[in-house]
């Protein structure tokens, strides 16, 4: 057993500290005022005070998020695996992705207002929408950069193109897909949080929207920290997920130490 | 009757925009015997791996006529098994489940794979133990060494018992030790199975080594401009790479490939 300080496990818990220790602090030199920035530990008060509607609004979120993430990860495979299985649909999707993708997803919130009304349903599909490209992409680039060698020594075999894809296609393309849901989940939370501050009467994008009407930045603040808690959650289950499930992807040393 | 046969082969690959693209091969003939080791040497980009494309039946002729065991070659032929320079093994399987891999795809195993289980598993694992690699069965392909991970790419491409085995430089990127050391195992396969073994390689000395009949290909379009028959008596042991006789050899094929480059 190491029985000396372990600098890479406090890391996160010294940093983190740290930077909190320097936000209060400046706030308390240069005698920002509360309603402009307020100081953590207001934040933390503040937190504490408003737990209910947080916690309510924060389930919201959370559940907005997933149902939109779960779409996002069924919808994002299936059409990855399309997409690498056939050059056609590659070529004809392709600029489609790109152009949907560069649209701002915030320009398609009052669309799906007009379609399905406010609340659950346009948070959801706006955290569809902006999660689902890079599973997409990561899926077909698994599948795009298969080793010609290897697609050789099984088709000299008599293997079919399902068989291919089924013994090296799939496999080899999982890493790429728990990759890209580290990024998706992030997405997802942007997505939601965004239609919620637009167009719905609950989530944590609105108590955040009405917050700041009513000048309680430190509530506004405390929405931030409720989110970005959930965002740190949520990342770290896919990062456990995609270490399980790729284990043999994962064996470089490279940004252990 | 020969096992392989390239009859006047001409092999075109279009460019991207439908052009007549470049020619890769040119009136390409050659005859490879029922367990012949026959090695192909030549200047790069000569059109080595289009005859191992078309030899196995992953492309075919723009003109001329392939035929494998007396069939002319309109499908992947099933009977070969191939190696390459990288060793392409499947990260997440272990050797023991790579070597599994073709049993998985070709017939009759495949349907009977399930059924016949433990008994495929030791086949895999003689063959392990046949190329020095008994007990490494369990080892994922990165916990080997580059040599180790060539040796069971060949395991790979023998375990279906293929009649025929092409090697595209299967030993290119090894060391000089370990190369020498996979001479003897491929040999000693070749001695022991009597398959048919076409062997591209750079390597002179190797081809010299272990073939019976060396054939030196020309510049693209690559063609068949020399044969060499290895009379060197087998078994061979690598000491007979230090013998004149082995040197002139060496010698003389260079000078066809000196003159093939041009």
């Amino acid at each position: 057993m190491n029985r000396r300080f372990d600098m890479v496990r406090a890391a996160p818990w010294l940093f983190t500290l740290a930077f909190l220790a320097i936000w209060e602090g400046s706030v308390h030199i240069l005698k920002i005022p509360p309603f402009f920035l307020p100081p953590p530990t207001l934040v933390a008060k503040t937190f504490v005070e408003f737990w209910r509607p947080i916690y309510t609004n924060s389930l919201f979120t959370l559940s907005t998020t997933m149902v939109g993430f779960a779409l996002a990860v069924g919808f994002g495979l299936l059409l990855g695996l399309v997409i690498g299985w056939s050059r056609t649909i590659y070529a004809g999707t392709y600029p489609l992705m790109i152009g949907f993708n560069a649209i701002p997803k915030v320009a398609i919130v009052p669309i799906l207002v007009l379609w399905f009304g406010i609340g659950f349903i346009p948070a959801a599909l706006t955290a569809f929408l902006i999660s689902f490209f890079p599973i997409v992409v990561n899926v077909a680039t698994g599948l795009a950069t298969i080793e010609p060698e290897l697609e050789d020594v099984l088709k000299a075999l008599g293997a079919s193109k399902l068989d291919i894809m089924r013994k090296i296609g799939i496999p080899r393309t999982l890493p790429y897909f728990f990759g890209s849901l580290k990024i998706a989940i992030t997405l997802a939370f942007v997505g939601s949080v965004i239609s919620e501050s637009i167009a719905s009467n609950h989530g944590i994008g609105n108590l955040m929207l009405q917050a700041q009407a009513q000048f309680q930045v430190p509530l506004v603040f405390a929405g931030l920290v409720a989110l970005a808690i959930e965002g740190i959650v949520m990342y770290w289950l896919m990062a456990v997920l995609e270490r399980r499930m790729t284990g043999w992807a994962q064996r470089s040393g490279f940004a252990q130490t | 009757m020969s096992f392989v046969s390239l009859d006047g082969v001409n092999h075109r690959y279009p460019d991207k925009g439908g052009g007549p693209g470049f020619l890769a091969v040119e009136g390409l003939t050659m005859n490879v015997a029922r367990g012949e080791f026959v090695a192909v040497v030549g200047p790069s980009g000569c059109g080595k791996s289009t005859l191992m494309k078309l030899a196995t039946g992953l492309q075919f002729p723009f003109q001329g006529e392939v035929r494998v065991a007396g069939e002319r070659v309109t499908a992947p032929v099933k009977i070969a098994g191939m190696a390459f320079q990288s060793p392409t093994l499947l990260p997440w399987r272990s050797t023991l489940q790579n070597l599994l891999l073709p049993l998985e795809i070709v017939e009759p195993h495949r349907r009977q794979i399930r059924r016949r289980k433990s008994e495929y598993v030791a086949r895999a694992e003689n063959l392990l133990a046949s190329v020095g690699l008994g007990g490494f069965g369990d080892k994922f392909p990165w916990e080997l060494s580059g040599g180790m991970q060539q040796r069971t790419s060949l395991c790979r491409a023998l375990i279906h018992e293929p009649a025929l085995l092409m090697l595209d430089e299967p030993f290119g990127a090894l060391d000089a030790f370990t190369r020498e050391e996979l001479w003897g195992v491929i040999r000693d396969l070749h001695a022991a199975r009597g398959f048919t073994v076409i062997l591209v390689t750079h390597d002179l000395r190797e081809a010299v080594f272990l073939a019976d009949r060396v054939l030196v290909m020309s510049a693209r379009p690559g063609r068949i401009v020399h044969e060499r028959r290895i009379d060197l008596p087998r078994p061979r042991d690598l000491e007979v790479t230090f013998t004149s006789e082995f040197s002139d050899i060496v010698h003389e094929l260079r000078g066809h490939i000196v003159k093939a480059r041009q």
